[in-house]
């Protein structure tokens, strides 16, 4: 049987969920001795593979690209987590949700600039009216919420995955 | 007093007429959560994360506001129960703007406390993300409605215990807010007596002490109201 393929993805969010996930520290070895890392923000490669077993999705969907990519995630995925509080209830990045995109953009690029105001329109992606949780727009197979999840938390369930185990996110909440 | 005897999860308890199954529950060491519930103010049965079966009722009734009678049978415990809770518990967080990572209550927050408990880790709706005030205008506290889940423990301790009913509600549905005197900034109101109480009472971080930074730990400095307690053993609670 061939190595399962574990993927991450980072969406909108601030990395930190990435950040506990090194934080395994040597545990991170056990569990990459066992699958192999194949897309992710840790690795160099730029077209989401096929055929991935376990993705870990951090971030909210909050741009045209963030919604793109998740869509090819889930058509490549077989176990979907969605993976920190971003992606789990769109946390922080939903904070703009109230405001509006164009009220957001004005603030940020316009009224607080001195120097040359204008509002991106080119390389970076649009945003998307609301910045959403990835459930409400794909399935998801594990919610592992936490801002960021405790490394145990991450070792507990991918060990689980890759184990064979029903996978546990026991002890998992909202906040950090 | 008439002691009446009853079930809860099928064990054997006893209390006195004019109890509530809330109150039984807890002497018994009977975990029932609930949000609006606190002793030593009244109970509004508000949150309806209390509701327990009754043998024979077909309706659902909220623990902290139902009396016990002789022979009850009550079910606080089942999985439709917890799914109930954990509905409702969702819905709280999406009726307003619940970002634990950035709240002055992160960590010491009922609300985020009793989402773990009852494995609540993501939600099925849709958030409604409504636009609402924050009100910094008091010298020592800050009201920020986003977090405001209406348990209304603010208006029953601020009328019942200090007995200066600042707090109370206006509008209906979505709309509903906490108001305090005649809908004025919390700083204008001139029957505040700043003594703090709702602050301390508030299970979210809806009701704050300006000055700390996010999650400063303020819960944990407090005695957990002294006052109250008191004040319920005075009134024969």
């Amino acid at each position: 049987m061939s190595r399962p393929r574990i993927a991450t993805v980072w969406l909108d969010g601030c990395s930190g969920c990435h950040m506990s996930l090194i934080d395994l520290d040597e545990r991170i070895l056990d569990i990459f001795g066992r699958a192999d890392l194949v897309y992710g923000p840790l690795v160099d490669v730029k077209v989401f593979p096929e055929n991935v077993d376990v993705c870990l999705v951090e971030g909210a969907v909050s741009s045209v690209d963030d919604l793109e990519r998740i869509k090819t995630v889930r058509e490549r995925t077989k176990t979907l987590i969605a993976f920190g509080d971003c992606a789990v209830t769109s946390n922080v990045p939903g904070m703009r949700n109230p405001i509006g995109v164009e009220p957001l953009l004005k603030r940020a690029y316009l009224e607080n600039v001195d120097i040359n105001p204008m509002i991106p329109n080119r390389i970076v992606p649009q945003l998307l009216p609301t910045s959403q949780p990835v459930n409400r727009l794909v399935d998801v197979d594990i919610f592992l919420p936490g801002c960021p999840p405790h490394p145990d938390l991450i070792y507990t369930l991918l060990d689980d995955l890759l184990s064979g185990r029903t996978p546990s996110v026991a002890g998992a909440r909202f906040g950090r | 007093m008439t002691v009446y005897t009853l079930k809860i999860d099928g064990r054997d308890v006893a209390g006195s007429e004019g109890q509530s199954i809330m109150d039984v529950a807890e002497e018994n060491g009977i975990d029932i959560p609930g949000l609006c519930h606190l002793p030593g103010i009244h109970d509004r049965g508000a949150c309806r994360l209390c509701v327990v079966k009754i043998g024979g009722s077909p309706r659902l009734a909220a623990a902290c506001v139902t009396k016990i009678a002789e022979g009850m049978d009550v079910v606080a415990h089942d999985e439709e129960l917890e799914e109930y809770r954990r509905a409702a518990t969702e819905m709280m967080f999406l009726e307003r703007n619940h970002v634990c990572a950035v709240c002055v209550a992160n960590n010491h927050c009922e609300l985020q406390d009793l989402s773990a408990d009852l494995g609540l880790t993501h939600f099925e709706l849709p958030r409604i993300s409504p636009t609402v005030d924050v009100d910094l205008s008091h010298k020592l506290f800050g009201l920020d409605h986003n977090r405001c889940i209406l348990c209304l423990r603010c208006v029953r301790v601020c009328d019942e215990i200090e007995g200066a009913h600042v707090w109370d509600v206006m509008q209906r549905g979505l709309e509903t807010r906490i108001q305090a005197d005649m809908g004025v900034d919390w700083g204008d109101s001139v029957t505040c007596t700043s003594c703090g109480k709702c602050v301390q009472v508030c299970p979210t971080g809806a009701l704050f002490e300006k000055g700390r930074p996010v999650a400063a730990g303020t819960r944990d400095e407090r005695p957990f109201l002294p006052w109250l307690r008191v004040h319920q053993e005075e009134r024969g609670l």
